[in-house]
């Protein structure tokens, strides 16, 4: 403790339009040591990692690297004093070679064997095996994410930065992971890791600050917490209840047969009933995206592919599947579900038909159907002429699933339904979706939370790789064996 | 971002600026007047004579109006139909190509219909409404069918519609007594426009071009296919989702923008000029595209702009004959213009922050 | 036989000015910007060279003064378009007008006048050879130049650092913003150096390849090149082929009368101007291969602020 810290934020601050990210935020890590940041979406993990990483300049407070005062923000002051940081959303090259795209990230200019040498011997050392010749739009996920850290680790950091690293990611991958940085952690070079999974954060660091909602409410050492301790400071309270439910579905509203999410893919078949939610669980790029494309009408398919009620509507556009009570809320809320520019009352005629009349809008019945949604949805904004681009993340998914919702759908498609969402507005979201099924409704949840699937699903399916699992039921399917499917391993039964 | 020199910073604002998204038109035109007379006294004029050439002579005078609207008819109608496109993501920039269709066709229906009644000038406006349309009609084929850009395909055209028009008035529409000019013979009395005002060459043409206007906000402000098109420009995903046909739309705007444009040249040779010239456009197609962004894409904002831009090529006009500057002063003006606006356009999406930047 | 080697050596003297544009063209929206302005770039630069030439007897001074004119109207779309974030494309019309606009207002005074006689083209005694002379040895400096030049880009792409950057920039400026390159630095460098190639383009087009300066002179060259561009899928050599072949169609006209086509000369000028729209046509079928083959950031703003 009487060491200089290896790295040191007094009071860090950064304001963007309308939030403030980060507000005097105080953190310190050791030489050596892995430490985790833990919180939920919004709560400035990721803006404070870049602000350290040099990548974005904070408002206000200090920075010290080994006693030293930082100023000013710069990725490449921030790598020479040995920085290193490996994205989320990771920051390759897809038409570029593993070589180059490491080369690029050296301050240091290599021969172009010296380089393949160096990735071969730092891969050996530390279980990261790549080839540097391969392009990098060839490789997996896990295979990038290992070009991501060998970059970091031959710029030789003094500290290493990882933003969810293990999202996404196989259970098996994250253990290599893990061990990678245990050693680098004995090594001496300290280890800062942004996450959400509590049972990693338990067994991976060695202390933890948490944050919520831009402040630090807490610094502990994850060893000695339960994960419903850590779960109580994340969220500053008792996690909601999500009401408890019983089902009895009824006949498949939904029935996909044969349907592949390419040339030549595997073709997909699976049905949702009325009155049951089915979850896909998997992580995101598996082709998820694909498959609500196409059973949302924004791209073709065989006709008979596609069943509603039983009538085959692989062909249709997404007009005429929501005629036949099909409806769908996108992932991406901005751009996709909702035009920002415009007001809620006119992003509702995006989707509701009836607001149309012989080749004219309705402005009153669509501010009336809005102003509805608003009250049922307890979506917090100025009005429904109020800018969609301008309500929070949390309030916008309100607003999107309850205008599907309030038009009583027969069949409702959801792909990620609360990332990005606060808490409250989370759990409000779940909860209508559980009334929905309660009324009939045959739903299909995709989503990377795996704790949500299991809180809404009754039975859950797996996709990895473009191809899909068989359903069972949720409360027979436990976690680590989940952990398998998502990696593609599951029992090639027939349906 | 930072300019190291002087410490200015460009903030995001969390929402667009009301206020400068109807100031920065005024802003760029209060930059480009003061280029001009910086231009003006450069080339040895008082720099009040730039502002008096270009706002105050045209306006002073009732035939001076008249003439000011005159030159702003073709403007108005091409821009407005461009508005449409441009709010939807077509970037329909070959509008003087639809303009010279539109002017062929008319001219060609005009001298066709030679001693017949007054129905004939009728004619030949929807006839110059249909070149145009086919001469967009080609661009909006070559994209939809092949996704080729329609940029690059309508500005092309644009250059085989002024070759188009050379042959044409050098050849099979030739004034056989015109001693070898290159030009039509003059049109009927009946096939010419009539005026709507005595003592000007004001023409019902004008009256076409508000006519467009009023409909285009109709169709922007309540139409199915004007939210549609709307949505295709803001969020090309969400009108996806929604299953709105970008094949609809494309074609919707390509056509109404090309007949507009037709009309606009239709109207020039039925009106002003009585003939078909090789010099039917001095450009009229581009101006029309600095008239819809000055004009923000809104169909009342168009004609305002409409006027100015007339202001621009008349005050260019009276500059050169009265002061002997040339009248390509325009062009410059033109593009300053727009050039100015675009970078006033910055203050509606940022806010400009004195900083002290560190070292 | 006489005929075919002039017709090819006509062609790659026409191709030229097309191929400096294009290539100047390539290594900015390799970076991601789309600067539609050349036309403009090309016209001004053609009579701010035309009028240095004029009134100093040099031709290489007129050269100079070209590619500068070219390298300032860069700098003008660079400052709206990377410090201003305005819209690319908007800003590159706005200076495609105002360069046309400017030309036309300085050129008053030089229409119909003529520049000083220079050297003959070529390299000496090899130029004489029977059909290869006037193809591969007969032409004006600046074709080898532009040769040159290219076969320069093609290599520096592929093979130094500096090429490396310039692509990484194109596909991902935010990826490559968070490992510390400079993108506005890499941009601005790319556009100056395509303003610079722009400009010497027009300045060839003025006083080499014809030696008058009328309005609007250029025709559409600029626009043609940006299609090159596409049509060459971003890749150095194939502009190099792309732009003679499209030499060779400006030359067609001139070919047909001399084999005694008769055919409105009108109707004829308007090859190349249909011949680009086909093959843009024919190119941009498969809007995947585009895609794939495209820098991936083209025309999107980057701000890394926002």
């Amino acid at each position: 403790m009487t060491a200089t810290p290896r790295l040191s934020l007094r009071e860090i601050t950064k304001r963007y339009p309308g939030v403030i990210a980060n507000d005097g935020v105080s953190l310190e890590v050791a030489a050596g040591e892995i430490h985790a940041i833990l919180g939920e979406n919004g709560a400035g993990k990721s803006t404070l990692v870049k602000i350290i990483a040099g990548a974005v300049a904070a408002d206000a407070g200090a920075i010290e690297f080994d006693g030293r005062p930082v100023v000013g923000a710069d990725p490449a002051v921030a790598r020479t004093l040995g920085v290193a940081m490996v994205y989320q959303h990771f920051s390759l090259f897809d038409s570029l070679t593993v070589g180059e795209n490491i080369a690029l990230g050296l301050d240091r200019r290599l021969g172009r064997r010296e380089l393949a040498e160096a990735i071969r011997s730092a891969g050996e050392r530390y279980g990261m095996q790549i080839d540097p010749t391969a392009h990098v739009h060839d490789l997996s996920m896990g295979e990038r994410q290992r070009v991501e850290i060998v970059r970091a680790l031959l710029a030789q950091p003094k500290l290493l930065i990882l933003d969810e690293p293990t999202s996404v990611l196989t259970p098996q991958a994250t253990e290599a992971l893990f061990a990678t940085l245990r050693q680098l952690s004995s090594e001496g070079v300290s280890v800062l890791f942004i996450s959400h999974k509590l049972d990693e954060i338990r067994r991976l660091a060695s202390r933890c600050t948490v944050m919520r909602a831009g402040r630090v409410v807490a610094v502990v050492d994850p060893r000695g917490e339960s994960e419903q301790s850590l779960a109580r400071l994340m969220i500053g309270g008792q996690p909601p209840q999500i009401a408890a439910h019983d089902t009895a579905p009824g006949q498949p509203r939904l029935a996909v047969d044969g349907l592949p999410l390419s040339e030549g893919g595997e073709p997909l078949s699976f049905e949702v009933r009325a009155g049951e939610i089915v979850g896909i669980a998997g992580i995101s790029g598996n082709g998820q995206n694909a498959l609500m494309a196409l059973l949302a009408g924004e791209r073709s398919a065989r006709a008979e592919s596609i069943r509603i009620d039983g009538r085959p509507i692989g062909t249709l556009g997404p007009r005429q599947r929501r005629a036949l009570g099909l409806r769908y809320v996108p992932e991406e809320r901005i751009g996709h579900g909702a035009v920002p520019e415009l007001s809620l009352a006119e992003n509702a005629l995006l989707t509701i038909d009836r607001l149309q009349q012989r080749g004219f809008v309705q402005p009153a019945a669509a501010a009336a159907y809005a102003r509805e949604v608003v009250h049922h949805f307890d979506v917090r904004c100025p009005g429904t002429q109020a800018r969609a681009g301008s309500l929070s993340g949390g309030n916008l998914q309100k607003y999107l699933v309850g205008r599907e919702v309030l038009a009583e759908p027969a069949v409702l498609l959801v792909n990620q339904p609360t990332w990005g969402v606060d808490v409250g507005a989370a759990a409000a979201i779940r909860n209508s979706l559980i009334a929905l099924r309660a009324r009939g409704c045959a739903i299909l949840v995709v989503s990377e939370e795996i704790d949500e699937l299991f809180e809404l699903a009754d039975r859950l399916m797996v996709m990895a790789g473009g191809r899909l699992s068989p359903a069972v039921a949720a409360h027979r399917l436990p976690a680590d064996e989940l952990g398998m499917w998502m990696a593609g391993r599951w029992p090639r039964a027939e349906q | 971002m930072r300019m190291p020199m002087s410490g200015l910073s460009l903030v995001p604002r969390g929402s667009p600026s009301r206020l400068w998204t109807w100031a920065s038109p005024l802003l760029a035109l209060l930059l480009t007047v003061t280029c001009g007379m910086l231009l003006f006294s450069l080339l040895g004029r008082s720099p009040w004579q730039a502002v008096s050439m270009f706002f105050v002579e045209p306006l002073s005078t009732r035939r001076g109006v008249a003439e000011v609207l005159l030159k702003a008819t073709p403007l108005a109608l091409a821009a407005v139909g461009l508005a449409l496109a441009f709010r939807a993501n077509v970037w329909n920039i070959g509008a003087e190509g639809q303009l010279i269709a539109g002017s062929i066709a008319a001219a060609a229906v005009a001298l066709a219909g030679a001693g017949s009644g007054g129905w004939v000038v009728a004619l030949a406006i929807a006839a110059a409404a249909c070149g145009g349309m086919a001469w967009a009609s080609i661009t909006a084929w070559l994209r939809d069918r092949f996704n080729a850009n329609e940029i690059l395909v309508s500005l092309m055209l644009v250059y085989v519609a002024q070759l188009l028009l050379s042959y044409v008035v050098h050849g099979p529409m030739r004034d056989p007594a015109g001693f070898g000019f290159p030009q039509s013979p003059m049109f009927d009395r009946a096939a010419r426009l009539p005026l709507l005002l005595d003592g000007t060459r004001l023409h019902v043409g004008f009256l076409l071009a508000l006519a467009a206007a009023a409909a285009a906000w109709l169709l922007l402000a309540r139409s199915v296919i004007g939210f549609q098109l709307r949505v295709a420009g803001l969020a090309p995903r969400a009108a996806r989702y929604a299953g709105f046909s970008s094949r609809r739309v494309l074609w919707t705007v390509l056509l109404v923008s090309g007949a507009l444009a037709g009309i606009g040249g239709g109207a020039e040779v039925t009106g002003p000029m009585g003939q078909l010239t090789p010099s039917v456009s001095p450009g009229y197609g581009f101006a029309a595209i600095i008239v819809a962004f000055v004009g923000r894409l809104h169909p009342v904002g168009v004609v305002a702009a409409s006027i100015l831009m007339a202001l621009f090529y008349i005050g260019g006009e009276l500059s050169q004959s009265r002061l002997g500057l040339p009248s390509s002063l325009t062009g410059v003006y033109q593009g300053l213009l727009l050039l100015f606006l675009l970078g006033a356009d910055t203050l509606i999406v940022n806010r400009v922050r004195l900083r002290a930047t560190p070292a | 036989m006489e005929a075919a080697a002039t017709l090819v050596a006509a062609s790659i003297a026409a191709g030229t000015p097309m191929l400096l544009a294009a290539i100047g063209i390539l290594v900015h929206e390799r970076t991601g910007v789309v600067n539609l302005g050349v036309e403009g770039m090309m016209l001004t630069a053609a009579i701010v060279a035309f009028a240095v030439t004029h009134d100093s007897g040099s031709h290489v001074l007129g050269f100079a003064a070209g590619a500068v004119a070219g390298v300032l109207l860069a700098a003008v779309f660079a400052f709206f378009a990377l410090v201003l974030h305005a819209n690319q494309y908007a800003t590159g019309l706005a200076i495609a007008l105002l360069g046309a606009g400017a030309s036309a207002f300085i050129g008053l005074p030089y229409s119909g006048q003529g520049l000083p006689a220079r050297g003959a083209d070529g390299i000496v005694v090899l130029r004489d050879l029977p059909v290869l002379g006037a193809i591969l040895f007969g032409h004006h400096l600046l074709v080898y130049v532009a040769l040159l030049l290219v076969l320069a880009v093609a290599w520096a792409l592929f093979r130094t650092r500096a090429g490396l950057v310039l692509r990484a920039v194109g596909e991902s400026p935010e990826s490559a913003h968070a490992l510390g390159i400079s993108v506005r630095g890499v941009r601005l460098a790319a556009l100056l150096f395509g303003g610079a190639c722009a400009g010497l383009a027009g300045a060839y087009l003025a006083t080499v390849y014809t030696s008058l300066w009328a309005e609007n002179m250029t025709a559409g060259r600029g626009w043609i090149a940006l299609a090159l561009v596409v049509f060459a899928t971003w890749r150095p050599l194939r502009v190099l082929v792309g732009a003679y072949l499209f030499g060779g169609v400006t030359m067609l006209q001139l070919y047909l009368q001399g084999v005694g086509v008769q055919a409105p000369s009108q109707l004829m000028s308007m090859a190349p101007y249909v011949a680009t729209i086909v093959v843009l046509a024919l190119i941009s079928r498969n809007p995947r291969w585009i895609r794939l083959n495209m820098p991936a950031s083209l025309g999107k703003p980057f701000n890394p602020n926002a």
